[in-house]
């Protein structure tokens, strides 16, 4: 594959889709044991949403175009704190992806880039305060070091998103819900930063 | 026309209880709750923050409370993408306590600022604190009065938000027990109950109009009477 066109973003968000109806559950229960137990259901329904306007796309969209998609539909339908934070994700994601037909490994890395700093701007969270940044800030780091293939940076960036949601069980939350909790949330891994992990595996394994 | 105001909570039956509490003491400011998820549920919407920020507006502005973390994510996605950011502010203030403060000032024809301010507990912009720059001439005008509280519940929500308005229409500071009589959430923390003698103190151009209206408010019970 040179690069990803928006038939992949769709197939990738698909893909999504599904992989969150199997583990909506399991957020939902990281969740409920420092934030308010809503992650996974909230996800779940934002992205279903999101599958019922896919068809609404012209046939050869942009990647871009069904980032922008996704966006618009997570920021009305998600209903906790995922719905802005993601919302803004991916409509920065949309906005650095403009109206290009394919994202090189450059464009992939501008596109993760963007949708992190969104999230940062959102939430004001900082690494370490125990949430989805702490995924996703080292997964865009991985994703500029690894090199000018589109596979190698989205496996770069999901393997780092991975080991960055697990770094975050021994953290005391410091936004959220689970700021609340004070040292009772040590422990336990963000939920946020565990469906980042999800959705940038979920890209890394899309063909 | 008012500023308007938008509630934003997780819960439905917290922003309309929101709404009916500010709407008690500001008849006439447009308040609009925006609480719970679409389908009714828990969490914040933003089809509903965008809505109610539309119909708030009567073109004077609008000043959003929020209550938990995702209430102020939503309002702020939502101010990004409205059409005219600029006559938006989010308080960084209490629900309750910020919405009724906001509300009073908005009934008192306050601008945006000054509302925002109100909301957050800070004196509005043209005011000072009355104990600072007092300048010779200034406290040449100065007035004030001693008065017994006959109201049944003293200065609650209500009468304070009498006594906020009457204060905040003068070009005079005016202090009740040493705090701002323009701030209602200072005036509620007073906690003034009935028979409790209270000072009003004035200072400015219209040191004396100001403790005069007060005076007269008093003995019309501050309204409730």
């Amino acid at each position: 594959m040179s690069g990803l066109d928006g038939a992949w973003t769709r197939r990738w968000i698909e893909a999504v889709v599904a992989e969150i109806a199997t583990r909506k559950s399991e957020l939902t229960a990281l969740d409920r044991a420092i934030g308010d137990g809503d992650h996974g259901e909230n996800l779940d329904r934002g992205f279903q949403a999101v599958l019922g306007k896919l068809d609404a796309l012209d046939d050869a969209p942009t990647p871009g175009a069904v980032l922008k998609l996704v966006a618009t539909t997570l920021i009305s339908t998600v209903g906790g704190a995922a719905g802005p934070l993601y919302g803004t994700a991916f409509l920065k994601a949309a906005m650095a992806a403009g109206d290009r037909p394919e994202l090189d490994a450059t464009g992939l890395v501008e596109v993760l880039t963007a949708a992190r700093d969104g999230i940062v701007a959102r939430g004001k969270a900082e690494p370490n305060d125990k949430t989805m940044v702490d995924a996703w800030s080292p997964a865009v780091e991985a994703a500029g070091a690894a090199g000018d293939d589109v596979r190698a940076v989205l496996e770069a960036a999901a393997s780092a998103a991975a080991e960055g949601a697990i770094a975050t069980e021994p953290l005391v939350a410091h936004k959220g819900r689970a700021s609340y909790l004070g040292e009772r949330a040590i422990g336990h891994r963000d939920p946020g930063a565990e469906s980042t992990a999800l959705i940038l595996r979920v890209a890394a394994d899309t063909r | 026309m008012t500023v308007g105001l938008v509630i934003v909570s997780h819960s439905a039956r917290i922003a309309e209880g929101v709404v009916e509490l500010a709407a008690q003491m500001a008849a006439a400011v447009e308040i609009v709750p925006a609480g719970g998820t679409d389908d009714g549920g828990i969490g914040t919407s933003f089809d509903k923050v965008q809505a109610a920020l539309t119909a708030a507006d009567s073109g004077d502005g609008v000043v959003v409370l929020c209550d938990l973390g995702s209430a102020v994510l939503t309002a702020e996605t939502a101010l990004d993408l409205a059409d005219d950011p600029g006559r938006i502010r989010i308080a960084d203030a209490p629900i309750v306590e910020g919405a009724v403060a906001a509300a009073v000032a908005a009934e008192s024809g306050a601008s945006l600022e000054q509302v925002l301010a109100a909301a957050q507990d800070q004196a509005p912009a043209p005011a000072q604190p009355a104990t600072e720059h007092q300048h010779p001439a200034d406290s040449a005008r100065s007035a004030a009065v001693e008065i017994a509280l006959a109201n049944e519940h003293g200065l609650h929500a209500r009468p304070a938000a009498e006594l906020v308005r009457t204060a905040s229409g003068f070009d005079a500071q005016v202090t009740v027990n040493g705090v701002d009589a323009t701030s209602m959430l200072r005036v509620l923390a007073l906690g003034l109950d009935r028979g409790t003698v209270a000072r009003f103190e004035a200072t400015g151009a219209q040191a004396a109009e100001a403790i005069a209206a007060i005076e007269l408010l008093a003995a019309e019970g501050f309204g409730e009477s």
